[in-house]
């Protein structure tokens, strides 16, 4: 079970709001561009994130460049899932190869510093703030078993393969 | 039932007979990476336990978005990447060679080939027919690594393209007005298979322009059929035997078509921040630019700068404008140098950039002040995109940028044409 507070966020937030180009050079300094995620969706987020925690979105969340820097800072930040109506293609892989769950719902039910309790088993979200119950859509199997095993890095290292 | 484009190609890699929504599990022609992702992706391929690259001949490294390296930190990660290149034996492309999808279609991309760039804008080579996606550093470490990857199979959305261009629109006026139409998510997951008269008439740089931007209404690869432009274009540059003719089943199964008539497109502008924020030119007429980017991947080749060449020729820019020139590649360079562009660029004001990623994403060369407005021929204007998210980024095509830069403000380049 996944529990934390919500932070949310807009329509389209893009990988350069998540970490942006201009921090090009803190790419090989990862604990360092980390202090940066999200930077110029919200400044203050950086400091108020708790392990635990949620970055809720709105829809195609993650869109624009290919940097998987994007969802590994969101993780390094100690946030559980991205929640979000809709996601970006390669963010949705990059965040799965990176362990980091992104679980599509209706987020437009969600509020920013609601408290949510997730089962990634049971495909459910409470909001213990507003008492509702949302589903999230199935992440397919494929992806499933890499985020089963924290990432495609340990899944590689375990299987020595690709199986689908 | 008949396949479209991926199915085809997909199919035909994986061994199996896939359809949309199938996974599919395919060997990799090509796996890249560039000097921003590339760091990350030889340390995530050192962490997998993979010892070797599959096939060292299938894996090229791009010295390119930060070229030269304004800093000593990315100065350090093309080290790495060299170092890496050196030690696999991979091809390397350094500081001065180009964009790595520019360089990718000239050298590298054939009709038919799954190609994985750690880089969204890895559909460019869509335009040679190539089933071309963009994936983070892990995934491309893993499919160097493997030699395959797995895919999902998209389904396809078709782009009818019909009839003529008016004089002064072209096909980043039509991408632009597509990608207004469908949504930045208009795509996502999917395949953008490109068809109709005005698609055959196309040259290979209109084809990588469109394909390049698939990626901004979230495509998973931007599809264009391997014909006989597709061969002259590999015969140019003597890869002839790369060329396989490619198209798409008649009854293929479409999700949806997009119809588009080329006579009724006007010069089109996407207006911050958002590249499906697009207007036409006329509408933005009067809005202050401070600079002019014409270049990247999506409008930095030889054509490009023939039609800047042509509208800035014997003029001078605007005086509160600076006018940025990138070529895509060398070869763009060299070209250009050779046909005269670079002299009435340089005379007209422009600043020759290097061959590269240049101002396009902030990292170097042209990062935009508070408050200022940059018309840029690149793919994205994200908030923040070009260095500064106190900053305000249009995109047009050439024609566009180079009549802007000239009046100092967006105008219709028919206007001046």
């Amino acid at each position: 079970m996944l529990r934390g507070k919500v932070f949310k966020f807009g329509d389209n937030i893009s990988t350069d709001l998540i970490v942006p180009g201009r921090l090009a050079h803190l790419r090989s300094n990862l604990p360092e561009l980390a202090k940066h995620v999200l930077e110029d969706a919200d400044p203050t987020f950086a400091s108020r994130v708790k392990p635990g925690d949620f970055v809720v979105g709105g829809s195609n969340f993650g869109l624009g460049s290919s940097r998987e820097h994007a969802p590994l800072v969101i993780k390094m930040a100690g946030v559980s899932a991205v929640l979000a109506k809709s996601a970006a293609r390669i963010f949705f892989r990059n965040a799965i190869n990176q362990g980091l769950p992104v679980l599509i719902c209706d987020t437009d039910k969600i509020a920013n510093g609601d408290e949510l309790e997730v089962d990634l088993g049971a495909g459910t979200i409470r909001d213990k703030t507003n008492g509702s119950l949302l589903i999230f859509g199935k992440i397919p199997p494929v992806m499933l078993r890499i985020l089963d095993e924290g990432g495609l890095i340990p899944y590689v290292q375990k299987y020595g393969d690709i199986r689908v | 039932m008949g396949k479209t484009l991926a199915e085809k190609i997909l199919s035909q890699k994986s061994g199996a007979d896939v359809k949309a929504g199938d996974i599919a599990v395919v060997p990799v022609d090509l796996a890249f990476l560039q000097d921003t992702t590339g760091p990350l992706t030889v340390r995530q391929f050192q962490a997998s336990g993979l010892k070797k690259v599959a096939d060292s001949k299938k894996v090229a490294l791009f010295l390119d978005h930060a070229a030269p390296s304004p800093r000593s930190e990315l100065s350090n990660d093309h080290m790495l990447l060299r170092s890496f290149a050196a030690e696999q034996g991979c091809m390397l492309f350094d500081v001065g060679e180009g964009v790595c999808h520019q360089l990718v279609a000239e050298h590298l991309a054939g009709p038919g080939e799954i190609i994985l760039g750690a880089d969204s804008h890895s559909v460019t080579a869509g335009a040679l027919g190539a089933f071309a996606t963009g994936m983070g550093s892990t995934d491309v470490a893993i499919g160097m690594g493997l030699g395959k990857t797995w895919l999902r199979v998209p389904e396809t959305i078709k782009v009818n393209l019909n009839g003529a261009f008016q004089r002064g629109v072209y096909a980043k006026d039509a991408i632009l007005y597509l990608i207004a139409k469908i949504g930045a998510d208009g795509a996502t997951y999917k395949s953008l298979e490109f068809g109709g008269d005005a698609v055959t008439g196309m040259t290979m740089s209109e084809r990588l322009t469109m394909a390049n931007m698939a990626v901004e209404a979230g495509a998973k690869v931007g599809l264009f059929p391997s014909d006989e432009v597709t061969k002259g274009y590999l015969k140019a540059r003597g890869r002839s035997t790369k060329y396989l003719p490619l198209a798409p089943d008649t009854d293929a199964c479409y999700e949806s078509a997009v119809n588009i008539e080329a006579r009724k497109l006007e010069p089109m502008v996407s207006k911050p921040h958002s590249a499906d924020n697009a207007v036409t030119a006329r509408e933005l007429k009067g809005t202050r630019i401070h600079q002019a980017f014409i270049g990247t991947c999506t409008n930095g080749r030889l054509e490009d700068l023939g039609v800047a060449a042509s509208i800035l020729t014997g003029k001078k820019r605007h005086k509160d404008v600076r006018l940025l020139v990138g070529p895509a590649s060398r070869q763009v360079l060299l070209d250009a140098m050779e046909k005269g562009y670079v002299q009435a660029l340089v005379q007209a004001g422009a600043v020759i950039l290097p061959p590269g990623c240049a101002a396009c994403l902030g990292v170097h060369q042209g990062i935009l002040g508070n408050g200022e407005a940059c018309l840029s021929t690149a793919n994205r204007n994200f908030k923040g995109r070009m260095g500064n998210p106190e900053s305000y980024i249009y995109l047009a095509s050439p024609a566009t940028a180079a009549a802007s830069a000239l009046a100092g403000e967006i105008v219709d380049p028919r206007e001046v044409m």
